[in-house]
């Protein structure tokens, strides 16, 4: 019983297809209750891929994914994040048409006590609530992802799933993000995909090497910056 | 003076048709995908309803708002036995409504036969109004009116309303309306038949000046198409404005050179296609 309640997420041996295309053959992933836990990988290995299958955008062929000890495997999208999932996506997604207010608006779910999480938003990003008004077209690159999370933040989530935030991001919005991921962390299970090295380190908790639509390895935190070799082999730097 | 008052009310009443005929099907355009071809068997259904209905009842807005009704719960119909298990197949879908246009105008002719039906407009809208010394028919007054309201309801609901920002949010990016947690599925049902409905009032609302007969499907989706092209795909307030634009020039050209009435709505087209790809209030949406 100890494992349903410790265990947000658990993936057993998922695979899935885009189209007629086998891209994840064996996932395995466990993500634990109030940890952060980071897929690394080169690539096209399939991190994006299985983000996009634990939320229900590509259901997968084969395996099981358990969200808070529930099969999930083969529900649609919006059942599995009704049910307590937060989905940051890698191409930010923000809807541009929409103003910020709108953008969260409409992703504050039923139930949601929306005052509370906004001020929450409000308070970890200034700038939204600056730009509250206007439409999120205007938005530069970091203020956008800052969106695509506050669109995750603005519901009590049992789990976020965060895409390659720092994609596409100068160096020092990298490092304000990343002091804002923590605080997120504090609250939040978050499950992130991120090549950046510094970013990954200091957010992560736990590990999985995500390569050829497989895990091949994991590891946590101290083995990862303990071992120089886990780096050359799976991640070439 | 007189012709340019005529021009006004003539060519914007017209605008106002094509108007409630066209936005349903940029709504649906835009956030679906589908390109309904059968947009203009529903306005034509809408025609028949709508004159039955005033007929039998002998209330001409029971029958436009009944046959604004029943015309969006066929497409709610509609939507969801043969469009929604065709999703993600375009190709399918403007098949298959192209063969519901053909179907639904056989069903119409089983029933009602070829012959065009006319319908007076009510008693309350046959007179005449005077505007600048000019009199104009009352019944012009009222589909500019009947359009303008539409217009303002609606955007109203896609401004103000949740439905209405998702249905904007998912022009833009229905993937990812899903992962907000939304059921996209629900939202494009209600579009659909939101849309049709449009179409079938607006088909009642023209029978008192273009009379039910079952032709009118095709010549209607042309100028769907038109005003789609014209004013951006998934844009309502585009779809708005072309609307007006092509109600001027069919009604101007109708006026002075009757034989060019389609020749200069087909030039409008390419005008607007050549000087902006996107329509005149296309290409707003994200980059990406
Ligand atoms: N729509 C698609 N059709 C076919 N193959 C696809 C599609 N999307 C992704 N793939 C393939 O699936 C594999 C995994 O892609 P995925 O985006 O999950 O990788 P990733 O690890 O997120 O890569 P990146 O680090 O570049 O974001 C890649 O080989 C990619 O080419
Ligand atoms: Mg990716």
């Amino acid at each position: 019983m100890d494992n349903i309640t410790e265990n947000i997420l658990e993936l057993h041996d998922v695979e899935t297809f885009i189209g007629q295309y086998h891209i994840l053959f064996g996932v395995n992933i466990t993500v634990r209750k109030g940890s952060a836990t980071v897929l690394l990988g080169r690539n096209g290995g399939g991190k994006t891929t299985t983000l996009e299958t634990i939320s229900g955008l590509r259901p997968p062929f084969a395996g099981t994914i358990l969200l808070d000890g529930k099969d999930i495997a083969g529900l649609p999208a919006y059942e599995i994040i009704q049910s307590g999932v937060g989905y940051v996506p890698e191409d930010r997604d923000i809807f541009s048409d929409l103003t910020i207010e709108e953008n969260l608006l409409i992703s504050s779910r039923k139930g949601n006590d929306y005052d509370k999480r906004l001020e929450l938003v409000f308070e970890l990003f200034p700038d939204m609530k600056k730009y509250f008004k206007k439409k999120s077209r205007i938005l530069s690159g970091g203020q956008a992802q800052m969106l695509s999370i506050s669109r995750a933040l603005i519901n009590d989530n049992k789990l976020i799933l965060i895409d390659e935030p720092s994609k596409g991001l100068a160096p020092i919005l990298i490092r304000e993000l990343i002091d804002r991921i923590n605080i997120i962390k504090k609250d939040n299970t978050v499950l992130l995909v991120e090549q950046n090295w510094e970013m990954a380190t200091s957010v992560g908790d736990y590990f999985y090497i995500v390569q050829d639509g497989m895990t091949v390895f994991e590891c946590t935190k101290e083995e990862l910056l303990a071992d120089d070799t886990i780096k050359q082999k799976y991640l070439g730097v | 003076m007189s012709i340019l008052i005529q021009i006004i009310i003539y060519g914007l009443s017209l605008g106002m048709l094509y108007f409630l005929l066209s936005s349903g099907f940029s709504l649906i355009f835009g956030l679906m995908g589908v390109l309904n071809f059968a947009h203009g068997s529903m306005f034509m259904w809408g025609c028949y309803l709508g004159y039955i209905l005033s007929l039998s009842t002998g209330s001409f807005l029971f029958g436009i708002i009944g046959a604004a009704v029943c015309i969006g719960v066929m497409g709610l119909v509609m939507e969801k036995w043969l469009i929604q298990p065709l999703r993600g197949n375009q190709l399918r879908q403007i098949l298959l409504t192209f063969g519901l246009i053909y179907v639904l105008e056989e069903l119409a002719k089983v029933i009602f036969g070829t012959r065009a039906y006319m319908q007076f407009p009510p008693e309350w809208l046959s007179g005449s109004a005077h505007i600048f010394s000019e009199t104009v028919p009352q019944y012009r007054l009222f589909m500019i009116f009947a359009g303008v309201i539409v217009f303002l309801l609606m955007t109203l609901l896609l401004k103000k309303t949740k439905l209405g920002m998702i249905i904007r949010a998912g022009t833009d990016k229905p993937r990812m309306v899903q992962a907000i947690g939304i059921n996209v599925a629900r939202i494009f049902s209600i579009t659909f038949a939101l849309g049709c409905a449009l179409a079938g009032l607006g088909g009642a609302i023209a029978t008192p000046f273009l009379g039910a007969y079952p032709t009118i499907d095709m010549e209607q989706v042309f100028n769907a198409i038109a005003v789609v092209i014209i004013g951006g795909v998934g844009s309502f307030t585009g779809a708005f404005y072309a609307s007006v634009i092509l109600g001027f020039i069919s009604y101007i050209t109708s006026y002075f050179v009757p034989e060019l009435s389609m020749a200069s709505t087909l030039l409008a087209m390419l005008v607007v296609v050549m000087i902006r790809p996107n329509g005149l209030f296309g290409g707003k949406t994200s980059e990406n």
